[in-house]
This record gives C-alpha cells, sequence and structure tokens, in this order.
C-alpha cells in the first residue's frame, strides 16, 4: 500500500481523482464516526447471526470460536446489532469508558 | 481558401462542430439555443455527421449523458441556455473537477423570473463557480472559431477540462453575418484526436467521481484549482496557433484605442461591437476614451488585464447581470478585486445595462461613458448604477 489518504497530497491525486486500483473502500476507516461500540457477553450468545444479517455496514464477521463480533475498523456504531440481538448479547457503550 | 457566406450564427456555430467531428451530441432545445442543436440533429439524420446524437428528456440528462460520454474518451458537445443551465447547474459541477473536456455552447439568456426568452448574462455568471473554462463571442466568426479552439484546449492532455462558449441569445444566436467556414482538412489539422488519458475500459477498469472524505477532500479542490490556473498558458497557445493556422488572432484581453486612453470602457459579448462604434466617435472629439473586451471569463486574465488597464484614470464597467444585494457587477466585483492591491489603480464605475435582452445603443455607450466620468469626478458611487432604469 502507497500513502495512506492523510498523508497523499494533491500532487498524488491521479487526474479526475480517478482511482486506479480497486478495492480502496476498504482502506476507509469509517470506524472514526463511532460514538458508541458494541460489547459483548458471549456467555449468551448462541451463534444465530442475526446481528451480523442486520448490519448495515456489513462488518460483523465470526472470530475463531465462532462468535460473531464487529471489526471496529468499519463499525460505526449505529447499535442495530444490540436492538436485534435477542438474546441480549450487544450492549452498546460509549467510546469514552 | 475558406468562403465567406451570410449565415445564422447558430447554424455556423453547428457547422463548426461538425467540423470538429464529434462522437456524442445530448441536448435539449431550449430557446434561444435551438437552432444550434436542431441543426446538429439534421446533420446526423442526414447522415452527414457520424455522431451519436442524444435527444434526452431534460438538460440534467443532457450534461449527465455528456459525462459518461467523455469519460469514455468520446469528444462530447452540448449546447443550452437560461433554465436550461439552471437544471443542469448540479451536473455542471461535475464536470470540471472530473477533468471531463466537454464543450458546451451557451446562448446567454435571463434566468428567471419574470420570465425573459432575451440576453443578459445571468445564466453565465450562475456557473463562474462550477469550474468550466468560460469563453464569450462578439460576433459570428468568434462563436465558429472557438468552438474549434474549444474542444482543442478541453481535450489538450495538460488541461482536461470542460470548456463553456459563450453567446448573446438572439443579439447573435439567430442574426445572419458574414462567416467564413474553416475547411475540414486545416481543422483536422490544428485539432488532434481525443486522447482521454483514462477513459472507461472494461479491459482496465477504473473508479470515477468517487467519494472524497475530510480528510482528502481540499486536496481534491486544490489540485482542481490547479487545473484551471495552468489552463491560462494552453489557452493562449491555442489560440495562437489558430492564429498560425487561419489568421484571426484571439487574446483573453483584448484591447481597443485602450493604451494611453484616461477613460476605458470594459464590455464582454455582442454588445463590444456597438461600444466600438461609441468610442470610435467620442474619440474623433478628442476625447481619450478606449475599450477593453474580456474574451476569457474563467480563469480571469489578472496579468492581461491589469497590463492593459495600467496607464487608465477611469474604468467603465458594464454588466449585463446583478449580484443582488451584493457589489452589483460581477465583472466590475472581479476588476475591482483584481486592482485593489496594485499601488496605483483606476477609478471603477460600474454600470447594469442591458438585463433581459434590452438593447444598449450607440449613443447609449456614450452616455454612460460620459456618466461614468462624471462619476468618477465627483470620487463616489453607490456601489454601482442601473443605466436607463425608469424611476
Amino acid at each position: 500500500m502507497a500513502k495512506s489518504e492523510s498523508e497523499l497530497t494533491w500532487k498524488d491525486l491521479e487526474i479526475g481523482c480517478i482511482i486506479e486500483a480497486p478495492g480502496s473502500a476498504r482502506s476507509y476507516e469509517s470506524g472514526t464516526w463511532r460514538s458508541q461500540r458494541p460489547t459483548y457477553d458471549f456467555k449468551k450468545c448462541i451463534k444465530c447471526g442475526l446481528c451480523a444479517l442486520f448490519c448495515p455496514e456489513g462488518c460483523i464477521e465470526q472470530n475463531d470460536e465462532g462468535y460473531f463480533e464487529a471489526n471496529l475498523f468499519y463499525c460505526k456504531g449505529c447499535g442495530i446489532c444490540a436492538r436485534e440481538c435477542w438474546p441480549r448479547v450487544i450492549k452498546m457503550v460509549e467510546e469514552e469508558e | 481558401m475558406a468562403t465567406r457566406i451570410g449565415i445564422e450564427v447558430s447554424i455556423a456555430l453547428a457547422d463548426a462542430v461538425k467540423l470538429c467531428n464529434p462522437d456524442v451530441i445530448a441536448a435539449y432545445p431550449i430557446t434561444p439555443q435551438t437552432h444550434i442543436v436542431e441543426h446538429l440533429a439534421e446533420l446526423v439524420a442526414d447522415g452527414e455527421l457520424d455522431a451519436e446524437y442524444i435527444p434526452v428528456e431534460s438538460e440534467h440528462s443532457a450534461m449527465s449523458a455528456c459525462l459518461g460520454s467523455a469519460a469514455s474518451g468520446a469528444r462530447t458537445f452540448t449546447a443550452t441556455a437560461s433554465q436550461g443551465l439552471a437544471l443542469m447547474n448540479e451536473v455542471v459541477y461535475v464536470a470540471a473537477p472530473m477533468r471531463l473536456p466537454i464543450v458546451m455552447a451557451v446562448a446567454n439568456r435571463a434566468l428567471s423570473s419574470p420570465l425573459s426568452i432575451w440576453c443578459d448574462h445571468s445564466d453565465m455568471m450562475s456557473v463562474r463557480d462550477t469550474g468550466w473554462i468560460q469563453i464569450i463571442a462578439e460576433n459570428g466568426q468568434q462563436c465558429v472559431d472557438n468552438i474549434i479552439c474549444a474542444f482543442r484546449m478541453a481535450e489538450d492532455n495538460r488541461v482536461l477540462l470542460p470548456v463553456m462558449v459563450h453567446l448573446d441569445g438572439f443579439n447573435l444566436t439567430h442574426v445572419i453575418e458574414p462567416i467564413s467556414l474553416p475547411e475540414q482538412e486545416k481543422v483536422d489539422k490544428f485539432l488532434p484526436r481525443n486522447q482521454f488519458p483514462l477513459p472507461l475500459n472494461p479491459d482496465k477498469p477504473v473508479a470515477m467521481g468517487d467519494f472524497a472524505p475530510p480528510v482528502i477532500f481540499t486536496e481534491t479542490k486544490w489540485a482542481q484549482e490547479m487545473s484551471i490556473q495552468k489552463s491560462l498558458p494552453v489557452i493562449t497557445e491555442c489560440w495562437d496557433e489558430f492564429e498560425r493556422a487561419f489568421g484571426r488572432q484571439y487574446l483573453p484581453v483584448e484591447k481597443y484605442h485602450s493604451d494611453g486612453a484616461k477613460v476605458v470602457l470594459i464590455t464582454m459579448g455582442s454588445t463590444s461591437e456597438t461600444a466600438m462604434v461609441a468610442v470610435d466617435e467620442l474619440r474623433k472629439n478628442g476625447e481619450s476614451v478606449g475599450q477593453i473586451r474580456l474574451r476569457l471569463w474563467r480563469p480571469f486574465p489578472f496579468d492581461a488585464f491589469r497590463e492593459a488597464v495600467k496607464d487608465a484614470d477611469v474604468l467603465v464597467v458594464i454588466d449585463r447581470a446583478i449580484s443582488f444585494g451584493g457589489p452589483g457587477g460581477p465583472v466590475a466585483s472581479e476588476v475591482k478585486a483584481a486592482l485593489y492591491d496594485q499601488a496605483k489603480k483606476p477609478k471603477v464605475v460600474s454600470f447594469i445595462a442591458g438585463l433581459g435582452g434590452r438593447d444598449i445603443t450607440v449613443s447609449g455607450f456614450q452616455d454612460i461613458i460620459h456618466k461614468g466620468m462624471e462619476i468618477a469626478d465627483k470620487g463616489s458611487q453607490n456601489e454601482y448604477e442601473i443605466y436607463g432604469v425608469r424611476e
């Protein structure tokens, strides 16, 4: 990967801001928009995956133990997963906590 | 040798577009631009011009189609006026930062309301900050020549910006003038193939018109500003080449007896030639009056302008548009901004005239010049005067 977005100068931009390499959206950290983040009580989790289905960002994946967890690089903290999780595994907490 | 024929300016402009051999024309008719796109549609329908003519459902769609067409590397033309340009506005903004070399003729017409189909420059000023190069013609020949130049400037890989060629509605679009249409071979030689550097191509996919978060948006805008600033020498180079090839000279700021003149009238567009007659007559009477005609509105030719007015004591600026509640005329406001930091600067007197198709006659220009001199003598003006308004 070349320079990150915060290092690019106007001279580094391709003409008309054309993007030649595919998949550049993947490097965009939408997680900085977040004011709350999801926390998990995996003891209650039944691994149903509803949270991942409802996540508008598509950023919830199964971890090594099979539990569903948001990737905080992309998670915007909308809280939809916490609302939809009926076993009440997910709780939103303020970022500063 | 190209022969000079009497021809309606709109038809001649369309013929000039044909000489440039465009690939795509996407347009919607609107008075007073209609004859331009109508004639192009005829040329395509009759098989005289091998181009894709897209009769879109609105100007918003016209410019959207032009974006796609130019992005694929096709030579692209459209034309509009007034309300059409206003409807198109959202997409007009998109073209310049995407560096798409679209050429558009704008038949200058007042914006509603009240509804007027006649000429002023309110539509032209409404797109001043869209990042397009804006050239304004004073007669039919200049329309033809500048359409040909516009394609070359726009597509030059050092520029890659969309270009508007403005012509005053009715005063130019609907008049018959003696015009020389250049020969096809000479245009072919003058205008190289369009070589858009990164065209849409399924074999080499790219993303265009993307999202820019705050971390990069400022850089994109500065890149855009640099692109239009750097276009200025290429624009003048193109006009120099045009003069060598076709014998007609174009400059960003055209002087008319302005060197050494104490009072200089500043005009833009079709009224300039009437004003030249007025200046001739005043000079015959021994008055130290000259004129400057702005040919290039964006990028504004600051250096050429400052050089052109360096001897003047008074500048009388005519605007055919109002910035309501602001400093009056957009041209006068630009002129003042260009001179504010200069050590020696002339007094600037601002007049609004010629709104919604009202004529400015030769005696009208003389009257404006004399009023301007009086105001400059008194030393103060209440921002601007609106000439000829009934009180």
